[in-house]
């Protein structure tokens, strides 16, 4: 029996370790000043879809993500961890999407990866902070889903079990298959990279990594294929340009503006015991405390 | 037609919180675009719910009453709003950015093709401009949110695809009722015209929701703790400032990492956002995630051995020194001068 499983997986700036140099004079984010990094919930998701594989014969994990030509390295890192391949989808006309033409993108993908059983998301990327595309790529399918994933507990051939992590409690879900799952990050981390496999799919590589690095490997991308990271562009899905990149996208950005604070005026105190009850004075009688 | 609809988040037979924000919200923006209030609650046992929203300034309640509708499963929830919204045509609709508005916002927007923006922080109405086409657009929903980790602010607009979707985090927003005596209209929905059967094939088979037993958000006063505070051993000096006090205390991600207080006390872009009367920050650096949470409070007395700690920027007092003094000074000259 063949059970395909696809995780979605975005690269993302770091934006937990955001420097000085991370924004630009006049307000927008300097990409390049900022490490690209996997997005930390779609490793965990990743973990969740190699357990899955684990326990069903015949299943596969493949991943699936759209970015520039650097976001290849999503593809190579998910294999050292456990995953069989993966598709880079790449192209100018996708820039600008909002998470409407991204959805729209990455299901015309996932229509041409064939039958799949599960896909399997994190629940939300750290740089567009939506957790919408899980759903809306759902949505687009037509498949059902089950968000904030914590684990999934059990799948047969049909149906799946969920425990979901909710703000106030937990919830176990049924639900039958196909499904999209996203996953939250208190989900167990990914395991590491295995070493073996980092053996394997260290020149793993897209036509487009290939022919810029101008190495001549030709011979051992012939020998295994599986070195071979498939990179599609539009023109390798079944699609309606007007549903892409800025077209595609119902949302604009109308403005942004780099967080900054402006000082107001503030007093300052210091320790001295004269100078502490002068201030609980101070409150009691504005009647801020009391 | 072309109204704004709130989604109502229902437990218990009990609307939610950040249900009850967004209507207040709702009300002003529909008085302002001169449009009514509209609200749906979809779920079982639904007669109170026109006494609860109807305060708030609801013209019309959408009630989809039937036994399958509660707990919240996806797509019944989904197919409600759609086909609902097919007929009705909102110009806008807001959900709460909850485990309940996340799932169910982005499944509507992507059926009906509308934009919907995440997590927003503030809601205005305005103008727009597209200059590539030469087009303005008159009062459209300015939807204002944090993104990439809580350091830039957006403003995100919606032009030509209606409702202008939004969800707002509970507590962001303010909850006001208009006037106990308004009384809307009610319209009961025949559940099977808008869900088809198959949509309901995802099961809940367990459900464990605990009612928050915190009540930061509300509390006026907060004595907010962070890595600073140094152990858990101090962080008690922060429970005596707060019971002596009367408020409650909260904390920073950093101090919740270091197992200093709960979770569920944490205040910021990833925790509670809260606008008390008074804010004490002790040992709280004051990152931008941090902020995000409480720069809104009427007033902030930052306690800090930094004099340079970001937070004093946002400050109405800052008090250079360290925790374990300040604090029990505070203690101190509280009750002694306090009747
Ligand atoms: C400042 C700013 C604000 C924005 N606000 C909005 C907004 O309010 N509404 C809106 O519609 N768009 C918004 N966008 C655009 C949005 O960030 C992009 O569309 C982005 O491509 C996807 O959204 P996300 O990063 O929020 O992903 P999320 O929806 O948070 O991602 C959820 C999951 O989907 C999968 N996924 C997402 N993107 C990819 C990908 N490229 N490849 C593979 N898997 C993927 C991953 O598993 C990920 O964990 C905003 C962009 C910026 C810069
Ligand atoms: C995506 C994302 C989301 C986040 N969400 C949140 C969030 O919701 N809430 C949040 O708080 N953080 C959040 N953070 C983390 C945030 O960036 C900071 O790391 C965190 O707020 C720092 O906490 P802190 O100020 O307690 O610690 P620190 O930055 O370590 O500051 C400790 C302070 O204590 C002072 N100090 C030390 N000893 C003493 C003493 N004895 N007496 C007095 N002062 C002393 C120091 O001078 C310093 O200013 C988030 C980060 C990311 C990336």
């Amino acid at each position: 029996m063949s059970f395909k499983i696809v995780v979605l997986a975005k690269q993302v700036p770091d934006t937990r370790n955001v420097g000085k140099d991370a924004m630009k004079a006049d307000g927008t984010v300097n990409r390049a000043a900022l490490a690209a990094i996997y997005n930390p919930e779609d490793l965990n998701a990743l973990e969740q879809a190699i357990r899955l594989k684990s326990k069903i014969a015949g299943a596969t994990v493949h991943v699936l993500t759209m970015g520039p030509a650097r976001a290849a390295e999503i593809i190579r890192e998910s294999m050292y961890r456990g995953a069989d391949g993966g598709v880079l989808l790449s192209g100018r006309e996708f820039a600008g999407s909002d998470t409407l033409a991204t959805s729209y993108a990455l299901a015309c993908a996932l229509r041409k990866m064939g039958k799949i059983d599960v896909i399997v998301c994190g629940r939300q990327a750290i740089d567009g902070d939506t957790a919408q595309v899980g759903p809306q790529v759902a949505e687009k399918l037509g498949f059902p889903q089950i968000t904030y994933a914590e684990e999934i507990i059990d799948c047969t051939a049909k149906k799946i079990t969920v425990k979901r992590r909710l703000e106030r409690g937990v919830e176990i879900v049924k639900g039958s298959l196909p499904m999209v799952i996203t996953v939250n990050s208190s989900a167990p981390d990914c395991r590491p990279r295995h070493a073996k496999l980092t053996m394997k799919y260290k020149r793993a590589a897209t036509l487009s990594e290939k022919q810029d690095a101008g190495d001549d490997y030709t011979n051992i991308y012939n020998v295994y294929p599986y070195l071979n990271i498939p990179e599609w562009g539009v023109a390798d899905i079944e699609h309606d340009i007007q549903w892409l990149g800025l077209s595609g996208s119902p949302t604009k950005v109308k403005q942004i503006e780099n967080v900054v604070f402006t000082a107001k005026e503030s007093k300052r105190i210091t320790a001295s015991d004269q100078e502490m009850e002068d201030l609980m004075k101070e409150l009691i009688t504005n009647h801020t405390i009391g | 037609m072309n109204n704004l609809f709130v989604y109502l988040e229902i437990e218990d037979g009990i609307v939610s919180d950040v249900s009850l924000e967004l209507l207040t919200k709702g009300r002003t923006l529909a008085d302002q675009l001169k449009c009514q209030l509209e609200a749906v609650a979809a779920g079982y046992q639904l007669d109170k719910i026109g006494e609860c929203v109807f305060p708030y300034g609801v013209d019309t309640l959408y009630i989809a009453d039937d036994k399958r509708l509660a707990p919240y499963t996806t797509l019944p929830h989904t197919s409600l709003l759609v086909n609902l919204f097919k007929e009705e045509k909102p110009q806008i609709a807001f959900m709460g950015a909850t485990s309940i508005g996340r799932d169910l916002g982005p499944r509507v927007s992507s059926a009906l093709f509308s934009g919907l923006t995440a997590d927003c922080t503030s809601l205005e109405i305005g103008d727009y401009e597209d200059k590539k086409q030469g087009k303005v657009y008159k009062n459209l929903l300015y939807q204002i949110r944090p993104a990439f980790g809580g350091n830039i602010v957006a403003t995100i607009v919606n032009p030509d695809c209606r409702p202008q979707m939004a969800t707002v985090r509970e507590g962001v927003m303010k909850k006001e009722i208009r006037s106990p005596k308004l009384v809307g209209k009610t319209v009961k929905l025949d559940v099977s015209k808008y869900i088809p059967d198959t949509d309901f094939v995802v099961e809940v088979i367990e459900r464990h929701i605990e009612k928050s037993k915190l009540n930061i958000k509300n509390s006026s006063i907060i004595v907010a703790g962070g890595y600073g505070v140094g152990s858990a051993e101090n962080f008690k000096l922060l429970f005596e400032l707060a019971n002596t006090l009367g408020a409650e205390v909260g904390a920073s991600r950093a101090a919740v990492d270091a197992g200093f207080a709960d979770h569920e006390r944490q205040i910021g872009q990833t925790g509670t956002t809260v606008r008390p009367k008074l804010y004490i920050a002790c040992g709280i650096s004051g990152q931008i995630q941090h902020i995000a949470g409480m720069q809104e409070s009427a007033m902030i007395i930052s306690i800090n051995n930094d004099p340079k700690a970001p937070i004093n920027a946002i400050a109405d007092y800052i008090i250079t020194g360290s925790i374990e003094e300040v604090v029990p000074k505070m203690i101190k000259y509280y009750k002694k001068n306090s009747k």
